[in-house]
């Protein structure tokens, strides 16, 4: 079977998915299906698409195609290699799970379809399983992705015994009677769960390694789309079965959030390889959608059920935006490292010039990701702005320092996304080529950017469609008793973004006009002041005979000053070697520097985790002899046990 | 429709009355060091210039290159036209409030930072990065200044929160309402490279933000990029002005209400023109990794200026 016939399977499915989340997000009125002889003892398989379903069950649509789209070309490559069929079922057992999750009714078809999703994007990551490297990411994914499913058991069986059957309605139902103490442990265990599959620090640390480790457009899902099921996972939880909790719920995602948003990005600015740069803004950007959601729970634990819906719009409005620009930013990455065979970013650079389609693609995506208007992600960072001004309405002393360092929080990560994008972009795609692969890159072929346009179209139109977007997300809350309590507070579509109650009104359509009106207008005024064509030359450079690219700034140059400012949280080591000729010491043959940044705080963490796991592992292994002598008597002593405890039941 | 043309006429006499403000500053300091300094009217025969010279492009360049300053003088005066600077419009303002200055002014930045990038030079690199630096350090303390003023006014549109502030000057005026603008105008400084951050007149490229990311400009683009920046100065003083002090604007449609709303926005606009041109005489230029101290000083002075809002109210 070729790759073509794998990805046109998963067009064809995507398609479908899409088609159902969009009936059901249009009429309101949730999709039910069953198989009750599958695995009967559990509840069988039961399925329920509410809109909340549907909305995320879109976003995977909105990923998914432009990605089996993308994967036509890309895979061509690993064609006739051992890993290809494997990799061609793998991929659409993926898009499968990630599509059943948010419509799974019972904890079995959850847990199951959660597990199709995890092992499966786990086959996935090791597709370069040759690769040291890849292996090593490998096994720190499928170690964090069980952690979270260790973590959901317990939680689920929690919820459980109150309930009559596994359906999510019954769940909602038990959930209303549990005590306050016991619906903590539940929040805290879907906080860790559901946390970990969406990235936030400290349980990030498989981002990072499994991003880059995947081919492109698995990466681009992954960040994408299937760490946003963790957010789905979590509203279906917190907001859904329990209705919400109080403050320091709320308190709990707002710090999570603040410190992953400002996180991931200062250690995405020290990032020079492609892939991990874009792995660290994921982990900065389910940061925004926490705090968003943090924000509004906070709220609605005060009762102010108006404010609060326009934190959960917010989260809701990024969760979507992220997965267009980042699976745009991931497959315009793709066709880069496809092209210039390297990740790292000191090797590519001038590429705008070979590769304008890819360059205009991937500045589309850095436009948005950093929130700059008239894109998504502005009008989604623009409501979580609003959702933390509204903090301003609970009068009391600890709301009024936490919403304020949230906002400074935000806005420091927003800018330090900017001057990171700037990086990436810049270094990657402007000036001379800075290695021979990126002199001779070519334009990525059509199939490849047919899938990226898509979603840079999305970007676009999402964030100057805004007012019309958010209404439409106050209707999926509303699906949720939890999240808007009176439907009138839905506002209606627009040319303004009617969040009721919020502080500041926005038109991100009439700036969109502004801006394109008045730059064509400048631009038109002056090509009729001055006529006279432009003089191609060289660059100014202080008299020096010939420019090359290792006279350009670098990825880490361009870092520096930031490096330096936050030094005390890189805690950056440096190794510097002079070697001077033996006569004289001014005389200097080479210098070679090497600084690096690890983030120490990880190692902290998990250094003793990995050594007690090793510790553990070692001890086991004495089990595992290789005699089968002692084989048989482990077989033996099994088997009176099992006999032992039938006989003691009664 | 009047206050369309209003909106309209008000921004065009800030795109006009930009660069004169810069030439007023640069005169005022003339004098202060006891010089006599080029008239005010220099910056204005600057851009004349440029304007006829010819544009030399390196041949490293990208369209990227040649966009830049239309974004950069597009997204100046786009905010422009959403400040109310004599007059406060009833609908108009509405499109944006302060969030979308902020990030319209981001967006000029980023373009100009990667036309910094797009020619190679180091120069251009080392600005980009510098420029890149400060902006992201300036983000934490404009956003709380806006939080500190949308706590009083309960809102973050520009002409709600001088309505509020003339209505209740009471509520309004109060230490944190001081503090908020301390520290606004310490990221006036910054995000318009003056002293003590940026110098606007060095010649050594080694020390300079602004100028070294804008170094590769020629003609008719540099006139724009430096229109931009003047600009963008206007923008940063008229936000001061008219929110921390907003007697005197207009906001019926009225002859006399608009000439004296004018003649007082130059007055006050002319009087923190001063007052920049004796700091920037009186402080020496920081190091640039002194800069730091000063953005987490205007830091804190923003969240003291929330805190004190929140408990004063």
């Amino acid at each position: 079977m070729k790759t073509r016939h794998f990805s046109s399977i998963c067009v064809g499915c995507v398609v479908f998915a899409l088609a159902a989340a969009l009936q059901v997000l249009i009429t309101a009125r949730p999709l039910d299906a069953a198989v009750p002889a599958v695995v009967a003892a559990a509840g069988g398989l039961l399925f329920h698409l509410d809109p909340l379903g549907a909305f995320f069950l879109a976003v995977v649509g909105i990923g998914g195609l432009p990605a089996a789209i993308y994967g036509f070309s890309y895979t061509e490559h690993y064609e006739g290699h051992r890993s290809l069929p494997v990799f061609g079922v793998m991929f659409n057992v993926f898009l499968l799970g990630m599509s059943l999750v948010p419509c799974a009714g019972n904890i079995f078809t959850f847990v199951t379809a959660w597990e199709l999703m995890s092992v499966a994007s786990y086959f996935l990551v090791m597709t370069d399983a040759e690769d040291v490297d890849t292996r090593q990411a490998g096994l720190w994914y499928i170690a964090m992705t069980q952690f979270s499913l260790v973590v959901l058991l317990p939680m689920f069986l929690l919820l459980a015994p109150a309930a009559d059957r596994t359906s999510f309605a019954d769940l909602r139902i038990a959930a209303a009677g549990l005590s306050p103490q016991l619906r903590g442990v539940v929040f805290l265990l879907a906080l860790i769960g559901f946390g970990s599959k969406a990235g936030i620090v400290p349980l990030h640390v498989w981002l990072p390694r499994a991003h880059p480790a995947a081919p492109s457009h698995v990466s681009a899902l992954m960040s994408g789309v299937m760490i946003k099921l963790g957010i789905y996972g979590l509203i279906r939880v917190v907001f859904d079965f329990l209705g919400g909790g109080p403050a320091w719920w709320g308190a709990l995602l707002l710090t999570a959030g603040s410190l992953s948003a400002l996180l991931g990005v200062l250690y995405a600015l020290m990032e020079h390889d492609l892939k991990r740069l874009l792995a660290y803004h994921s982990v900065e950007n389910i940061g925004i959608i926490f705090i968003a959601l943090g924000a509004g729970a906070i709220l609605r634990s005060y009762g102010l059920h108006a404010l609060a819906t326009i934190g959960f719009a917010a989260a809701l409005y990024h969760t979507l935006n992220h997965a267009c620009f980042k699976g745009l930013l991931f497959l315009a990455a793709g066709q880069v490292v496809h092209q210039t065979q390297t990740r790292n970013m000191e090797d590519m650079g001038g590429l705008i010039k070979a590769m304008p389609q890819t360059a205009l693609l991937f500045l589309i995506g850095s436009a948005a990701i950093v929130a700059l208007p008239p894109l998504n992600g502005f009008a989604s960072e623009w409501m979580v702005f609003q959702s933390l001004l509204a903090g301003t309405s609970i009068p009391r002393p600890e709301v009024a320092i936490g919403f304020p360092v949230a906002v400074g929080m935000l806005a420091l990560a927003s800018g330090l996304a900017a001057a990171c994008f700037v990086k990436a972009f810049g270094i990657s795609f402007l000036a001379m080529p800075r290695s021979m692969h990126a002199s001779e890159a070519r334009e990525a072929p059509e199939s490849m950017r047919y899938g990226a346009w898509l979603l840079a179209d999305l970007c676009v139109l999402l964030g100057v469609g805004a007012s019309v977007v958010v209404p439409a997300l106050y209707r999926v809350l509303e699906s949720i008793d939890g999240l808007v309590p009176d439907p009138r507070l839905t506002p209606a579509p627009g040319l303004w973004i009617e969040a009721p109650r919020a502080l500041g009104h926005l038109s991100p359509a009439l700036i969109a006009l502004l801006l394109a009106a008045i730059g064509f207008g400048t631009w038109l005024i002056v090509r009729s002041v001055h006529r006279r064509p432009f003089r191609v030359s060289d660059t100014w450079g202080c008299g020096r005979i010939a420019q090359t690219p290792r006279m350009e700034y670098t990825a880490s140059a361009f870092a520096e000053p930031l490096r330096r400012v936050f030094a005390e949280l890189y805690r950056p080591t440096q190794d510097l070697t002079v070697n001077a000729h033996p006569d004289s010491p001014y005389f200097v043959e080479s210098i070679t520097f090497k600084s690096e940044v690890r983030p120490w705080f990880e190692e902290a963490i998990y250094d003793p985790v990995v050594r007690a796991a090793r510790r553990i592992a070692a001890r086991v292994r004495l089990l595992q002899s290789g005699s089968v002598h002692r084989y048989l008597v482990y077989v033996v002593v099994a088997l009176l046990v099992a006999l032992a405890s039938v006989w003691w039941t009664p | 429709m009047i206050e369309m043309l209003l909106v309209v006429g008000q921004t065009l006499a800030g795109v006009a009355l930009a660069p004169g403000l810069v030439g007023s500053i640069r005169w005022t300091k003339a004098r202060l060091q006891g010089r006599r300094g080029a008239p005010l009217w220099q910056p204005y025969a600057e851009l004349r210039k440029l304007f006829a010279k010819e544009r030399v492009v390196s041949h490293n360049a990208s369209w990227l290159f040649h966009a830049a300053p239309f974004v950069v003088f597009g997204t100046a005066v786009a905010v422009l036209s959403l400040v109310p600077v004599v007059f406060v419009p009833t609908g108009f303002d509405s499109i944006g409030d302060l969030f979308a200055v902020v990030y319209l002014l981001l967006l000029g930045t980023f373009f100009l930072a990667l036309a910094g990038l797009d020619t190679g030079s180091p120069f251009g690199g080392m600005g980009a990065s510098r420029e890149m630096t400060v902006v992201a350090l300036t983000e934490p303390t404009v956003a709380l200044s806006i939080f500190a003023l949308a706590l009083t006014a309960q809102s973050t549109n520009l002409g709600e929160i001088i309505r509020q502030t003339v209505a209740e000057p009471a509520r309004a005026l109060g230490p944190g309402h001081l503090l908020a603008f301390a520290a606004l105008f310490i990221v006036t400084l910054a995000e318009t490279g003056r002293l003590p951050v940026d110098n606007p007149t060095t010649h050594l490229e080694l020390t300079m933000i602004h100028e070294a990311m804008v170094l590769e400009y020629s003609g008719p683009y540099l006139a724009l990029v430096e229109w931009g920046a003047a600009l963008k100065l206007l923008i940063f003083f008229a936000i001061a002005a008219n929110l921390f002090l907003p007697w005197g604007v207009a906001f019926t449609p009225s002859p006399v209400a608009l000439v004296a709303g004018f003649a007082l926005f130059v007055v006050k606009i002319g009087a923190l023109g001063v007052a920049v041109a004796v700091l920037e005489t009186r402080v020496a230029k920081l190091r640039l990794f002194r800069v730091p101290e000063l953005l987490s000083a205007s830091f804190v002075m923003a969240l003291l200026a929330v805190l004190s809002t929140f408990l004063v109210r």
